[in-house]
């Protein structure tokens, strides 16, 4: 009889224990980025801000699944896909669900196919896809599929907004594309020349070309080239030294107009610029540092760079990535990944950068406020490189690309 | 006319630049037979040497120290490292600049991490000197054309008017004979190593700022050096000047000028395939001179070796 109540009682405990666990369980996402090699630095500081905002939006405020942490677990993919799929079959292993990318269209591209066709495979085992920053158009069209969630606006839409900033201003009669002699750089030639001879008739392109990725020594002929060409506005895709080199090369040259960039900031490239770059260099992009949209995201940013004084708030979609997810999770309430996907499909969200995210249900990719800021040291509350120069947004497009074609013909589990 | 002018001065701060590279190695590589790989490592560490002592004490004491801290550097190496791998032939020498190269980059990487640095031009220089057709060229350049001009000059002084020059050259040839005469070689070997690596690092100082100071500088620039010491001839300083010139002005103009392989075959009597996009000689017909301006110092280089293998000025067989 005592025996009988004490397993009774035990069982009684063991019961609530895993009930308990149930209720607060622990989610892990597996972050597979270049933690080594020569874009070590950025995914460095992609795996900062993922750690960041995990505690901070959430683990801090109560976490998910009642009191459930998000942990972020670095995987190395030395940006090479191959590893990606190594790396990523380690943390399926592991038994993590979730897995978070961004360096690399090229990556990406490998990852959504695997993780399609696993999860075709494997029905009892699924895993989410949560890509924070490879940009490529196809990844949300042809090749699009229910796992996979872009969070950064794609190269198209941000072509898409900047081109409706331009088409206001009239002085811009002659513009000159510009970029690197790879996919990325094509995709954003194409996409400036169609979005310019739609929205901006008067506009005439006196430019366009490509130039050998990472083998130019000196970027001062291209800049002649624009200068004779009257150019009145650069755009660019260009990025790491390549774009440092062409921005120095032009303003030199004794270039006064704007130069529209993609990536022109953060990781060295801020400091560079310097006064140079003064109010010449802008750039398209999402998430508004500078002024600071409220008091939370002020806190919110001060605080990382009290964590981290060297690096800064480079991709600031990713507290975006972290605070939808974690929604996703409460409202699936549980780690089914079909119910979290579900669950994040069409999801509107208040970011904290300001305005509101939605995730697109038919393409799942991200529609947000677009903003162009300009590289200047005027009223900037959050600098980059600690230099005293950041970004600060000169104009807004709202919700961009909202209705945005998408040749998406997305399967769902039934 | 005018863009044609100004592209033949970017050109000649171009070749100049690889001027101070290549006489560096061009003296090295025909005095001891080694080619040094790490050479152009010594043009990166001249720029981020220059790059720290800028933050403490300004461009121009920079100017000055950073060149003194690698030729003694290369000196030590010199003394140190190659010598000692000398005796054991031309390929573990090879092994052993090569292994250098890489060691060089990684300790910069780690030291100074993979980003760009923010290392400008002084702001005494950092305005336009003069524009034509509204493209202004910056006093920098100018102050660059003279550093070179200078170095020049004095080599040439060094090389043809002094007794170490004379020392010097005829150790170039007769290395066994000149140490017969109570010459010691292998302080000249050291000296020129170390003024070689020293030039390599001015060079350096003074293009970190205008071509940007990042860990693949060396990379980028140093496998052209290689084209124009074998262009220019072996151990000949004017073949070094003449072929760094003609490879700038190649670079400069071949990146300035669009013209489509599309027009330059049709010129010479080609028809254009009526289906660009199917055609099996696609990317020959759509490419343009920017794209295949970086090959062309290659194409020049191996020209040479077919029709005058000692180089432009050079007066031995490679």
């Amino acid at each position: 009889m005592r025996k009988t109540t004490s397993i009774l009682f035990a069982g009684l405990i063991a019961g609530v224990s895993v009930f308990g666990a149930a209720q607060a369980q622990d989610v892990k996402i597996a972050f597979i980025d270049p933690l080594s090699g020569p874009f070590a630095g950025t995914g460095t500081q992609g795996l900062a801000e993922w750690r960041y905002a995990a505690d901070q939006l959430v683990n801090s405020k109560g976490g998910v699944l009642g009191g459930g942490k998000l942990e972020i677990v670095p995987f190395d993919n030395k940006i090479s896909a191959k590893e990606s799929l190594i790396q990523l079959q380690v943390a399926i292993d592991q038994g993590i669900r979730i897995i978070a990318q961004g360096n690399s269209s090229g990556v990406a591209n490998a990852l959504t196919d695997a993780i399609e066709k696993h999860n075709k495979r494997n029905p009892d085992k699924h895993v989410l896809f949560i890509n924070y920053s490879a940009v490529d158009p196809a990844l949300t069209n042809d090749k699009c599929n229910f796992w996979h969630f872009r969070f950064d606006a794609n190269a198209d839409i941000k072509m898409d907004a900047l081109t409706d900033v331009m088409m206001k201003d009239a002085s811009l009669k002659k513009v000159y594309i510009i970029g690197q002699d790879y996919s990325f750089g094509k995709a954003v030639a194409a996409a400036a020349v169609a979005n310019i001879s739609k929205k901006m008739p008067n506009t005439t392109i006196v430019g366009n070309e490509l130039h050998p990725i990472g083998k130019v020594k000196d970027f001062t002929p291209y800049a002649r080239k624009i200068m004779a060409a009257g150019t009145d506005a650069v755009i660019t895709g260009n990025w790491g030294t390549d774009m440092v080199g062409l921005g120095k090369a032009v303003i030199q040259a004794g270039y006064k107009g704007p130069i529209y960039t993609y990536y022109a900031a953060t990781t060295g490239i801020t400091k560079t610029f310097g006064a140079e770059g003064k109010d010449v260099i802008r750039l398209v992009g999402e998430g508004q540092l500078n002024p600071p949209v409220s008091k939370r995201a002020a806190d919110y940013v001060s605080g990382y760079k009290a964590k981290h004084p060297d690096f800064d708030i480079t991709q600031p979609r990713i507290a975006n990535a972290v605070e939808m997810l974690a929604k996703g999770i409460n409202k699936a309430g549980g780690t089914d990944i079909v119910k979290i996907a579900t669950a994040l499909e069409g999801m509107q969200h208040a970011s904290i950068w300001g305005g509101n995210v939605t995730m697109r249900a038919k393409d799942h990719q991200a529609i947000q406020d677009i903003h162009i800021e300009v590289h200047t040291n005027d009223k900037i509350t959050f600098d980059f490189d600690n230099s005293s120069y950041g970004l600060y947004v000169e104009s807004t497009i709202k919700d961009a690309g909202m209705n945005s074609p998408t040749s998406c013909k997305m399967t769902r589990p039934s | 006319m005018e863009l044609v002018i100004i592209n033949l001065l970017d050109g000649l701060v171009m070749g100049l630049l690889l001027f101070m590279l290549s006489s560096g190695l061009t003296l090295i590589f025909s005095m001891m037979g080694v080619l040094n790989f790490a050479h152009a490592s010594f043009y990166m560490l001249g720029a981020y040497f220059g790059y720290q002592i800028s933050q403490y004490v300004g461009f121009w004491p920079g100017l000055i120290i950073a060149p003194v801290l690698v030729g003694c550097g290369g000196a030590l190496i010199e003394r140190y490292g190659l010598r000692r791998v000398h005796k054991f032939g031309h390929v573990p020498e090879l092994i052993f600049t090569f292994g250098l190269a890489l060691l060089i980059e990684e300790v910069v990487q780690f030291i100074w991490g993979k980003s760009q640095m923010a290392y400008d031009e002084p702001a005494v220089l950092n305005f336009a000197l003069f524009s034509i057709g509204g493209n202004e060229f910056p006093a920098y350049k100018v102050f660059m054309i003279f550093i070179a001009v200078g170095i020049f000059l004095v080599l040439l002084y060094i090389l043809t008017r002094t007794r170490v020059g004379l020392v010097i050259q005829a150790a170039l040839s007769y290395p066994d004979t000149v140490q017969n005469l109570g010459h010691n070689v292998p302080l000249v070997f050291m000296g020129v190593f170390g003024v070689g690596t020293a030039l390599a690092g001015l060079a350096g100082v003074i293009a970190g700022p205008s071509l940007g100071t990042f860990p693949g500088m060396a990379f980028l620039l140093g496998s052209i050096v290689f084209v124009t010491i074998v262009v220019g001839g072996l151990g000949s300083l004017w073949g070094a000047l003449l072929a760094s010139l003609l490879i700038g002005w190649l670079l400069t103009f071949a990146a300035s000028y669009n013209v489509h392989m599309s027009d330059v075959l049709t010129a010479i009597g080609f028809t254009p395939p009526e289906d660009m996009a199917e055609h099996f000689l696609r990317d020959l017909w759509t490419l343009t001179m920017p794209q295949i301006g970086p090959i062309l110092p290659y194409i020049l280089m191996v020209l040479i070796l077919i029709v005058r293998p000692r180089g432009l000025m050079g007066k031995r067989e490679v």
